[in-house]
Formats: C-alpha cells, structure tokens, sequence
C-alpha cells in the first residue's frame, strides 16, 4: 500500500492562512468583548445609568425650530426624533445646495474667462483655508444676528423679507386638494424617466424610432395637468409675506440660527466639491475633448456625453467623503443655536441625566447616516464604473 | 453586494449588538451581558431601569471629612464665569458669594480659607461630580429640587433664595407674561430655567419663539442684538447680567417671578458627618448676622454676655465639636475668614458690591422680613 506523501496541515498555507483568519478573528471579538464589559462595569462603579427607560418619560424642555409639530409634553424620545430630523434637514439641503455651487464654481475656475477663474479661485481658496466653526461665527454673529430689526427689514424682490428674526421666503403652499396635483408632479417625474428609459432602450435594440424624447416630455405635463385640473384649478396659493404689527406673517421662513448653519456648512463644503469635480474633469485625458471637438459636438454636448460621464468616475468616491463631511459638521450647529441631533442630545443628557446611553444615541445615528449615505452612493459609484472584462 | 458593502453592514451590525449589551432597556433583569461572566455586578444598573434612580450611596461614614483632612485641601467645583456667585478677578482667583461658602468650610474644617481647591464645573456637570464624589461640596448657584436631591446628593440649606425672571427692553412694551405672547426668548440650555419656562407658558396657553444657546455669553449678547424679546434666567443672573449690556437703562427686569430657585450647596450622598459639618458652618453665617457677629468683632464676641454668641464661637458650651471631631473655634474661624451672612452678601451684591446691586428681598433674615433662617445653636 503506497502512501501518497502529504504535507501536513500546519505546514499547508490554506489551513495556516484560514486559521490566522479565525485566530485574529477571535481576538477581536475578545477585545470589543472585553472593551463592553469594562465600560459597563466602569460605568456601574459611577453610578452612571444605562437604561434606555427614560425615552418614554416627558421631555418637557423646548426645541427651536423643530422640523416636526413637538411640545414639551412629547418624550425624550421623540425629542430625539425631532433632533434627528432637525439634522437631515439641515444636512440634505446642505448637500443638495453645496453640490450645485461646488460645481458652478469648478466650472468657473476651469474658465477660460481670467476674471471669473480667479474669483472661484479666490472662493476656494478662502473657504478651504478658514475653520468652518469660524465661518459659522461669521455668518451667524456678524451677519445673520445684525441684521436690522423687523420694522426696517431688507426687502429683496420676491419678496424675500431679511430681518434678525429670519429670512421669509414667499412660498406655494399646497391648499386642501393640492394633494392631488402634487401626487400628478411625481407621478409625470416618475413615469417620463420611466418611459425615457424604456423607449430609449427598445430603440437601441431594434433601431427603430421611439420618439422617446417627445413622449417623456409629454409625460412630464401631462400628469400635473390632469392632477391640476382635478383638484379644482388651483392647487397652491402663494404664500407672501408681509409686515403685520411687529411681526412679518406668512411665507417661508428660516431661522437666523438655520440660514446661518446652511450658509457656512454650503460655502464651506462647495469650495472642497469645487476642488473635487475640478480634479475630476482634468483627470479626464485631454485626447477626449480633442476628440470629442473633431467629431463636431457641440461644448454643451462635449461636457455631458463626454467628459462628465468619465469625470464622474473621478469624482463620485471623493465626494462622498464630502457629504459625509457636511452631515457631520452639522453638529457644529451647538456654538450658534441651532438645535440638531447632538444639541439636542446634551439637554436630554442635563434633563433626564443619562449621559452614557444618549451619547450612545447619538453616535448611532451619526453612524447609520453616513453608512447609509456612504452605502447609497457605493452602489451608484459602482454602476458607473468601467465595466472590465 | 462588495465586500466593502458587507463591511459597512458588519460595523452596523456589531455596533447595534454592544448597544444592545450595554442597555438593559425597558426594564430587562438580564445581565449586561448574558453570558454570565460578571455575575456580580451585573444587576444594580438594572434596579433602576424604569422607576428612576435608586440613589446610591457614593461615600461611606466619615469617608469625605477624613478625606478633606488628610489631604488638606477643600475640593469644591464653583462657577467662573458668574458675577456675584463665582468668577475670576483680574488676577484670576476666585471670589464670589458661593466661593466664600466654600472657604467658610475651609476654614472651619481646616483652619485655613486659602485651603481650597476650585474645580470649574458647568451646569451640566453638577449631577454627575455629585454622584461620583469627585468633588467634597458644591457651591455652584444650583437650585434645590427633589428630584436633585434624590439623584444627586444631600443638599444642605438655602443660602439664596432666587427665581426666574423676565429681562426685556423697557421701550418694548412688555410687562406682564401675556405680553410675551409670540415672543422671541433667549434661554440658556440645560437649566431648570429651560423646562420651567416651557411649563410656565404650556400652562398659560401662551406660544413663544425659544432661542437657546449652551453658552451663557451667547444668549445674552444674542438677546442684546435684537434676536430675542426676552431674556429669561434667574433674577440675580439677569441683574449681573444688564450691568454689562451695552446700554443698561434700556432694559429692565420684569416683577413677574415664575418659579422658586433655592441656591444650595450641596455634598454627595453617604457621609452625614461631612454632611452636618457643612449645614452647621452655613448655620453659623446667618446666627453670626443675627447675633451680630462680624468678621471684625469675632475675636472681642468670644467674651460677650449673650451665651448663644459664647457657644457658636466655642467659647462656651460643645455646639457639636466634639461629634464631629472638629475644633472649638472652628465656626469662629470661618466667621473671621469671610464674615457673616449679610457681609458675604453685601461684598458681591450690596449697595457698593463688587459685582452689582441687588435689593436682599428674601435673602433678608426673618427677623427682617426674609426667608433666611438658621436653627439656633444649642
């Protein structure tokens, strides 16, 4: 009987490899173990409580501002909803808004025009080199906060009221059937991507025409109309605001404390996410514009089917961290007033003295929100990615 | 999904998984974690789940006075930042009415005022060194409630009795709390001034803009510019506060008082002893006012033909010395070291205080009207 000649397993790199795997795998688990442990025993021999009981209990301070209707008969938490909620909204149209200026400014500095290439040089370079908590004292105490008193407010055309007590925007405000319209808005959005998508891909298969630019379009107005004409005509009123009393009544209105936050957090942020998609467009090779120019494109065309497809590529990992960025500057928000997710949080900790479990809270939800984000925009970094086969 | 994809979610993953071992939440009697390799101390955090704090007992008998004693300094965390209650001169020491408590006890338990050490602490911070004994007293102009006195330590009597006011600006029309329908009112996070405000305009049906800031300088100065109406805090706050406004005139503190604010310092829970020696030598400032005893007259008291005055001063009877294991003369120390009562008050908020005027009110002693009051010596 011929024995075949093996080399033992603790010689065989598969095994030595698969056991290092669960060996280090093991240990830290033993030391986020271990690390639990010792928090809470540390945390019994203070006499710090952790249980998350109070959350049902009355908060009973104030919010300012809260994105949702609270009173202080709400819970903890609730109240900690509500400072969740004051975060995502601070933080999405922070986003949104820093994104759009981040790339206008880009696009000025790649300018051929001098003038307009320096100012967003200028603009980038100031708001990169300036502490953001700076900017939010700026912003806050020196503009927002001196504005004048609501008798002399700053008209802008709109009108756009601007006091120390706020900015009031005029806005349209859905009326009882307005649902019926905005459902129409949506669902035109909705179905005109759809179709453009599909039309677009049956034309590409079988080359015939689809007509599926007219027919998204169409799309696009024909459901608002029909929800327009169903809910009576006319869905939402404007609503202006105007000087009454002491007061301005009606309209949109920001907070000092937001409008100040939102300012500092977008500037600040568009100034990295110029340098962002700047970098991003000059990683595309020069031969393509070159290209793209001797096919006869037009610079529009150039720019959108050409170089920010590829750009984009660039762009998209480096911009996440800038999101993430912004939503975690939010809790900046403490120094002047506005009250998110971690203001919040302190006075839940002074008001019902739990300081251990709302810290835990609030990195948890710090957490999932850039996991979330970060997840959301991987998947799409990963569908616009070369395909390499 | 990637790998980085199913990395993010194992963070997710493990970090809901040690909340979930840290939180015993809604009353659970698990252990913290349930394997069973701490069984010992595994259920005191969980006793108090749902029914709040059973307030443990931080220090043993005589454990924080013999502290005090052996290591020779008083630890007290003050305010630094508080005109008339506890502040820093230019040369950066501390002074103030609740600093000179402090030394009070200092000298009595010491023999020596100068043997202090001040601790800043914020307001958010009071409950928490209470509970842990980091420090032996706390003089930080903190209002007496129950819920504090269960959960944090044992206060010791009311050595100012304050409330919350309104300030606002005396062209604006405002005078009562009806007034302030609608208004902007700048508050400072964290204090009872915060939810009494809130309950106080709950129950009048009234609405109001809250503007709230953490940081004390920044609701006033906001309220300055114009952002706020009101401003709202203690009284004896908003009347060192308008003295450093940039036109004091223009503002004025409403008579509307919408809650009881009793100033008391307080000791953790667990050690009477260090318990009753602070209330005796807080005692000893107000009989010293009654009895007139003053910094200056102490020494010449000591002979006086009024037995109560020869006790306190430990020329007399035991007025508990011998219990506590402290000096005869220990009272008459402190007395010498800050004065009494009305002296303490008058040097920060009397008629030429060093930090602002404010009338006594119901800081006089009952005997003039007030509310402040000591038991008698013997």
């Amino acid at each position: 009987m011929s024995k075949v000649k093996q080399i033992p397993f603790y010689r065989d790199e598969r095994y030595l490899s698969a056991a290092a795997q669960v060996v280090s795998g093991l240990l830290v688990v033993a030391l986020l173990w271990w690390l639990g442990v010792n928090f809470v025993r540390a945390a019994e021999a203070r006499n710090l409580s952790l249980s998350f009981g109070f959350l049902d209990r009355p908060a009973g301070f104030p919010i300012s501002d809260p994105a949702i209707p609270y009173t202080t008969n709400d819970s903890f938490g609730y109240a900690f909803l509500v400072g969740v909620l004051n975060t995502l909204r601070v933080a999405v149209a922070g986003v949104v808004a820093a994104t759009v200026l981040g790339t206008m400014v880009a696009l000025a500095r790649l300018s051929s025009n001098w003038l307009l290439s320096k100012i967003a040089l200028a603009f980038i370079e100031f708001h990169r080199n300036i502490p953001l908590l700076v900017l939010l004292f700026i912003w806050y105490f020196t503009v927002f906060r001196e504005l004048p008193a609501v008798g002399e407010s700053i008209v802008l055309p709109g009108p756009i009221y601007l006091n120390q007590r706020g900015v009031y925007f005029t806005w349209p405000r859905l009326i009882e059937t307005g649902w019926v319209f905005a459902a129409g808005l949506v669902l035109g959005i909705l179905a005109s991507i759809a179709l453009w998508n599909i039309l677009r891909a049956r034309r590409e298969l079988t080359g015939k025409k689809t007509y599926f630019v007219e027919v998204s379009i169409a799309a696009l107005f024909v459901f608002p109309l029909v929800g327009w004409i169903l809910s009576g005509g006319e869905p939402f009123r404007f609503d202006v605001p105007s000087l009454q009393g002491f007061n301005i009544r009606g309209g949109l209105r920001l907070t000092p404390e937001f409008a100040g936050l939102f300012v500092a957090l977008v500037t600040y942020t568009a100034a990295f996410i110029a340098e962002v998609v700047r970098s991003g467009i000059q990683a595309v090779d020069r031969g393509q514009l070159e290209a793209a120019r001797a096919l006869g494109l037009s610079g529009f065309h150039v720019m959108s089917f050409v170089i920010f497809p590829q750009a984009l590529r660039v762009i998209i990992p480096p911009m996440i961290s800038q999101y993430l960025n912004l939503t975690k500057n939010t809790s900046l928000a403490l120094a002047i007033g506005y009250q998110e997710l971690f203001s919040v949080g302190k006075i839940a900790i002074n008001q019902a003295g739990r300081a251990v479990p709302v810290f835990l809270m609030v990195m948890a939800v710090y957490l999932m929100i850039s996991l979330i984000t970060a997840l959301v925009l991987n998947l799409y970094n990963r569908r616009i990615q070369f395909v390499t086969r | 999904m990637s790998k980085k994809h199913y990395f993010s979610f194992a963070t997710l993953v493990l970090f809901s998984l040690i909340l979930a071992a840290c939180a015993p939440a809604g009353g659970a009697t698990e252990a913290p974690a349930d394997t069973g390799a701490e069984p010992p101390a595994a259920t005191s955090a969980d006793t108090g789940a749902d029914t709040g704090e059973v307030a443990p007992q931080v220090a043993a008998q005589g454990e924080i006075l013999q502290r005090v004693l052996d290591r020779g300094t008083l630890v007290c965390g003050v305010h630094t930042e508080l005109p008339g209650f506890g502040y820093l001169d230019e040369a950066g020491n501390n002074l103030g009415f609740d600093i000179d408590l402090c030394r009070a006890v200092a000298a009595a338990v010491l023999g020596d005022p100068t043997a202090t050490e001040f601790v800043p602490i914020t307001a958010a911070d009071r409950g928490p060194v209470l509970q842990t004994a980091e420090v032996d007293l706390v003089p930080r102009n903190m209002t007496w409630t129950a819920k504090r006195d269960a959960e944090w330590g044992n206060f010791t009597i009311v050595m100012f009795y304050d409330g919350q006011g309104f300030m606002v600006r005396a062209d604006s029309g405002i005078q009562s709390l009806e007034d302030m329908n609608g208004a902007a009112i700048c508050v400072t996070s964290g204090t009872t001034t915060e939810s009494n405000l809130a309950n106080v305009f709950a129950d009048a049906g009234l609405e109001y803009e809250a503007v709230i800031f953490e940081e004390t300088g920044v609701v006033y100065s906001t309220y300055d510019e114009g952002r706020c109406d009101v401003a709202t805090s203690d009284k004896s706050q908003l009347a060192a506060v308008r003295t450093g406004l940039a036109n004091p005139d223009d503002h004025v503190i409403l008579d509307v008082t919408i809650s009881k604010e009793p100033l008391t310092p307080a000791v953790p829970h667990g050690d009477d002893t260090w318990f009753d020696t602070v209330k005796i030598v807080m005692y000893a400032l107000i009989n010293a006012e009654e009895l007139g005893v003053t910094q200056a007259n102490v020494e010449e008291m000591k002979s006086s033909e009024n037995g109560a005055i020869r006790t306190l001063l430990g020329a007399g009877d035991d007025w508990g010395y011998t219990q506590l294991g402290l000096d005869a003369d220990a009272l008459a120390r402190a007395i010498a070291a800050v004065g009494n009562y009305g002296e303490i008050y008058n040097r920060y908020m009397g008629p030429d205080g060093l930090s602002f005027t404010l009338p006594r009110a119901l800081n006089e002693l009952w005997s003039n009207g007030g509310l402040i009051y000591a038991p008698p010596v013997r």
